[in-house]
């Protein structure tokens, strides 16, 4: 069982988490001005990346706020958690 | 620990004089396979069989060939047993039982029997977070504790048998130039002493998980037997959470394959030097030591010098190590080099081996092998580091040629694996490894490594002139060519042969191999066999055994029971169990309950005689014709609060709530981006800016969540907050044509007339002293009144309700009857008659939809092609035409047949049923489905398969009471 480090409790089991896909996907801002395709692609489609990739996690059983994280899907490892108002970091 | 009295017991004619760790001034009686034995503390089953002579424990599962005691501990492939007494408990090792009085127990036929009763025994688990965690007491781990409990840092050490030291148990090693045991005794009792350190014994790490968690499950009590205290967890699990991890598992002996070389009396040579120096018994009285590496000298020369008549030493190696042949020759016993055991003679029902027979090693026999008489056949084809923790953490392992072994390749993150599980194989090495080793542990978790000495370890004066090791994993038989009988794993009888095969048939990855022998997957997991499985694949094939590599390990090293692993988590503690306020009054009525998610709820009040559908029907008639009452307190409610609280729930609700006055409610429905509805429910406006949000009873949590996550991570300038107080209130419907005398008698002050009290509108009131907040919302279509109140008060209220009911004939009715009353009236339950791929204009729902609000959730997806499309499955009723076939929910709906009969398949499904069940007011059964077109078929027949028959159903609106809505008010 991996732990994440929640950025406002720290380092704490998995199983406390929930996972949220995708980060950095925002809503659109006039969701009526997209064609079905362009709808259909923000609400059903999501990247499927080999290596680091930015997602969303909630620390459920914890103190149940969002945050965002940089994990390689290779390794499961977190390269870095960070709030959502933050820019992804730029990892070396 | 020594004897004093001198004797071999009676009974034991194996054992030696003196010496070894059991305690020979007491005596435990055993059974096994229905004799009874005797044998001391600190024996196994296996060493205390032993001493009595029989190797033979167990049969073979597909041969049924007789096997024996292999090895003195884990790595065991042969001893299996079934426990009897004290509990039942199947395919165990013998040598890994410790002996306890009154032990009954019996040899396998390679499978068990688990216990016909329930298991008693407490289980529990533990928790422990430390800097440093080292596995296994040997000399490498014991000098890496002792150097990383010196440092201050917090050190778990765990190690699985029932005393520290390891190999050294099983030796006559040196330490300090002293008996080794006595450093064991010095650092344990250092250990001991240190604050910040523990230390269990018994305790096998058997998995290694990510961010240095490690399993780990600690015998507690089984070695007492039937005086174990009850009141004591018998086993407990460690869940170990280390900052860095060192391994120091030690390594395990392998065996050579030849043919017939699973008779018993065959076993490890350092398990027979494991069982003379820490048990006190010689494994037979005439031995045969083949070896091809210079440890298993040290075995013929102890055994020899114990007694036992060494027939001889038959090396594989073209030299044997000089310092060590001229030991043994002082010691009678004959070296034989560049010669191999190619097979072996039993006795006549193959109870015991007779002999050795010994060819030469250049793999042309032209002669008749040479027979050796033994008891006992010693087998030494080195060593195998036990790398599953490693491993298991997905460490990469690389095959050295000169041990034939796989050994760790490199350095993980937050492990490091000393001693003999990193290939060292001498004691000076280990104790070596074991200081870096924590000194590299110490400097991961930031911590300065204390200056300890490394203690002195010289090398016995024999391995001076120390011969090089020769990898040899099966030796071929004149009288066996294709290896029939030569066995590999020896518990699944899987032979040479059998991966001869594998290989022809052209498999060359090591999975497929072992998948398709079966090597490996046994009890054992493969501990002696994985390895030489590889290496003889290895040379079928003709590349090296690095490329033929390993299969993956996985945990558990060792079988863990589920009992154990369950621990605590079973009977009434699996689960948390939910009751509302006045759970105990449903109990007292005879209710029957049923498990919605976590909750307790009383399903339906059965009288004398009734079953549940007389009960329901009668609850039915009661709340539609009279007045009845329901514990309402699960559904979900939400509070919330805050200046943009309307906003909220205009973007989450399909319609607009924001208009709603304080004072009313509104029924709404929540969908996701998708369109597709996710919860329903009424919400109360309590104030400007404050709602109650009820949701069902299954989704409370997810709507929380759901809204709590858009004002996080979307809606960021809303200033609301949201509050769960399910729990908090308490809600009881008093419902029916009468439900308004009832609250006209415990409310006097307030008017409850229709246009006094308005439907879907709510009020404050007080039922003696206690605030109520009375709301008319109605999920039956009758008249009806919502009492909510503080939980704290709710078992009052409700008596007083009752109280008050009584001369209405009041009936308190569960939540089938409340299913049935909502379904007649069309009312979907989410989650039941929808699946996550319905609209709410699916749900002929169109009005709960706004056409004024730009944006809600979901809306952009209700123009899709797909959600737009005219044919989508729609809510509708059935009315089976039989009038009396209730369809059993989930049933398909196809076409009408004009035949009756159901056609070959593919048949074409229509949709399904998704709720069904008897009315009361209606005279006949009814249902609730989703059906393509449905309500472009209302009028027409279609069928539902029932069994073997074809059951004709009219689609009818889904609301089949009450459809113009003339009794909300009474």
């Amino acid at each position: 069982m991996q732990l994440i480090d929640c950025p406002w409790c720290g380092p704490r089991e998995e199983t406390e988490f929930c996972y949220g896909g995708q980060a950095h996907v925002a809503y659109p801002a006039d969701p009526a001005a997209l064609t079905d395709t362009e709808w259909g692609h923000y609400v059903f489609f999501r990247d499927n990346v080999r290596g680091e990739w930015a997602e969303r996690w909630r620390h459920s059983t914890g103190c149940r706020r969002w945050f965002n994280a940089v994990r390689d899907t290779l390794t499961h490892e977190f390269k870095a958690v960070y709030r959502l108002d933050d820019e992804r970091p730029v990892l070396r | 620990m020594s004897d004093q009295h001198g004797t071999g017991s009676t009974g034991a004619p194996h054992r030696t004089a003196e010496g070894g760790r059991v305690d020979r001034t007491r005596t435990l009686t055993f059974e096994f396979g229905g004799e009874t034995l005797t044998g001391h503390p600190g024996d196994t089953l296996a060493s205390a069989l032993l001493a009595a002579g029989r190797h033979h424990v167990a049969s073979s599962i597909k041969l049924g060939r007789p096997r024996g005691i292999a090895a003195a501990w884990a790595e065991d492939h042969g001893g299996l047993v079934q426990v009897e007494q004290p509990f039942p408990e199947p395919m165990l090792l013998a040598a890994t039982i410790e002996l306890a009085d009154g032990l009954v127990a019996h040899g396998l036929p390679g499978q068990g029997r688990l216990a016909p009763i329930p298991d008693t025994s407490r289980y529990d688990s533990s928790h422990l977070h430390v800097d440093v965690l080292v596995v296994g007491a040997g000399p490498a781990g014991l000098q890496a504790a002792r150097v990383a409990a010196r440092s201050g840092a917090r050190v778990a050490l765990v190690d699985d048998q029932s005393e520290a030291g390891g190999a050294l148990l099983g030796s006559t090693d040196l330490v300090d130039g002293a008996p080794a045991l006595q450093w064991v005794a010095e650092v344990t009792a250092e250990l001991a002493a240190a604050t910040e350190v523990t230390h269990l014994q018994r305790t096998t790490a058997f998995g290694s998980y990510d961010d240095g968690l490690v399993l780990a499950v600690e015998r507690r009590t089984d070695h007492l037997g039937a005086q174990a205290p009850v009141e004591q967890a018998r086993q407990r699990v460690w869940r170990i959470r280390a900052r860095h991890v060192v391994v120091a598992t030690g390594a395990h002996e392998r065996p050579v394959v030849f043919s017939d070389n699973d008779r018993p009396g065959t076993m490890l040579a350092h398990a027979a030097r494991t069982y003379l120096h820490r048990y006190g018994v010689l494994v037979g009285s005439r031995a045969v030591v083949f070896t091809t590496n210079d440890s298993a000298y040290a075995v013929a020369a102890d055994l020899a010098a114990a007694g036992v008549e060494v027939t001889a030493v038959v090396d594989a190696r073209p030299r044997a190590p000089q310092g060590w042949v001229d030991r043994l020759s002082d010691l009678g016993v004959e070296v034989r080099t560049g010669q191999v055991v190619v097979g072996t003679r039993a006795t006549p029902d193959g109870d015991r081996v007779t002999h050795a027979l010994v060819g030469p090693a250049d793999g042309a026999p032209a002669t008749e092998p040479e027979a050796l008489a033994c008891e006992a056949l010693l087998l030494s084809g080195g060593w195998n580091p036990a790398v599953h923790l490693y491993s298991q953490s997905r460490g990469r392992l690389a095959y050295r040629d000169d041990l034939g072994a796989f050994v760790p390749a490199e350095e993980l993150a937050g492990m490091t694996v000393v001693g003999s599980a990193g290939g060292v194989l001498d004691l000076a090495g280990c104790l070596e490894a074991g200081a870096a080793g924590a000194a590299r542990a110490l400097d991961r978790v930031g911590l300065a490594t204390p200056a300890v000495a490394v203690p002195a370890a010289p090398a016995d004066p024999a391995d001076a002139d120390g011969e090089a090791p020769v990898v040899l994993w099966s030796v071929p038989s004149p009288a066996d060519p294709d290896g029939e009988v030569a066995f590999v794993d020896l518990q699944r009888d899987a032979t040479v042969r059998d991966i001869a095969r594998a290989v022809g048939a052209g498999m060359t990855n090591l999975e497929h191999i072992k998948r398709y022998t079966t090597i490996g997957t046994a009890h054992d997991q493969g501990k002696t066999s994985g390895i030489i499985a590889s290496g003889i694949v290895a040379g079928m094939r003709g590349v090296p055994v690095a490329q033929s590599g390993t299969t993956t390990f996985r945990p558990p090293y060792t079988p863990v029971g589920f009992a154990t692993l369950a621990g605590r988590d079973r009977g009434q503690l699996y689960d948390p169990v939910r009751t509302t306020a006045t759970h105990a009054w449903h109990v007292e009525q005879g209710a029957v309950f049923e498990d919605v998610g976590q909750w307790k709820r009383a399903r339906h009040y059965p009288q004398p005689g009734e079953d549940m559908e007389a009960a329901v029907l009668r609850e039915c008639a009661a709340v539609r014709r009279g007045v009845g009452i329901l514990d309402g307190s699960t559904l979900g409610k939400i509070d919330v609060q805050g200046p943009d609280a309307g906003e909220l729930m205009d973007r989450v609700y399909t319609n607009l709530m924001s208009s709603l006055k304080p004072g009313r409610v509104r029924y709404g429905v929540m969908c996701g981006d998708d369109g597709m509805v996710l919860d329903d429910g009424t919400v109360m406006r309590l104030a400007e800016d404050r709602f109650l949000v009820m949701t069902t009873t299954g989704g409370a949590a997810h709507v929380l969540d759901w809204m709590e996550e858009w004002l996080q991570t979307e809606w960021t300038d809303l200033a609301v907050s949201l509050t769960s107080v399910t729990e908090q209130w308490a809600t009881f419907p008093v419902v029916g044509p009468r439900s308004r005398d009832v609250v006209a008698a415990l409310f006097p002050d307030v008017d409850v007339s229709a246009e006094g009290f308005g439907f879907m509108t709510w009020q404050d009131a007080t039922l003696g002293g206690v605030p109520v907040r009375l709301a008319r919302i109605s999920f039956s279509g009758e008249l009806a009144f919502e009492v909510s109140v503080s939980s704290w008060y709710a078992q009052p209220v409700w008596d007083q309700i009752v109280a008050a009911g009584h001369p209405h004939g009041l009936t308190p009715y569960g939540t089938e009857t409340m299913h049935v009353l909502r379904a007649e009236k069309g009312y979907p339950i989410i989650g039941q008659d929808t699946d996550g791929t319905i609209t709410p204009q699916d749900l002929g729902m169109d009005w709960v939809v706004s056409k004024k609000k730009t944006h809600f959730v979901g809306k952009r997806s209700f123009t899709r092609a797909d959600t737009a499309r005219a044919d989508r499955k729609h809510l509708v009723g059935l009315l089976p035409t039989d009038r009396e076939t209730v369809l059993p929910e989930g049933s398909q709906i196809i076409d009408f047949r004009e035949d009756g009969v159901l056609p070959p398949p593919p048949v074409a499904m229509r949709g399904h049923v998704t709720s069904s069940y008897r009315s009361a007011e209606l005279g006949r059964p009814f249902a609730l489905a989703l059906l393509e077109s449905g309500r472009d078929r209302v009028g027409q027949t279609v069928h539902v398969p029932v069994g073997d028959t074809l059951v004709a159903v009219e689609v009818s609106s889904p609301v089949l009471v009450d459809p113009e809505g003339a009794r909300r008010d009474g």
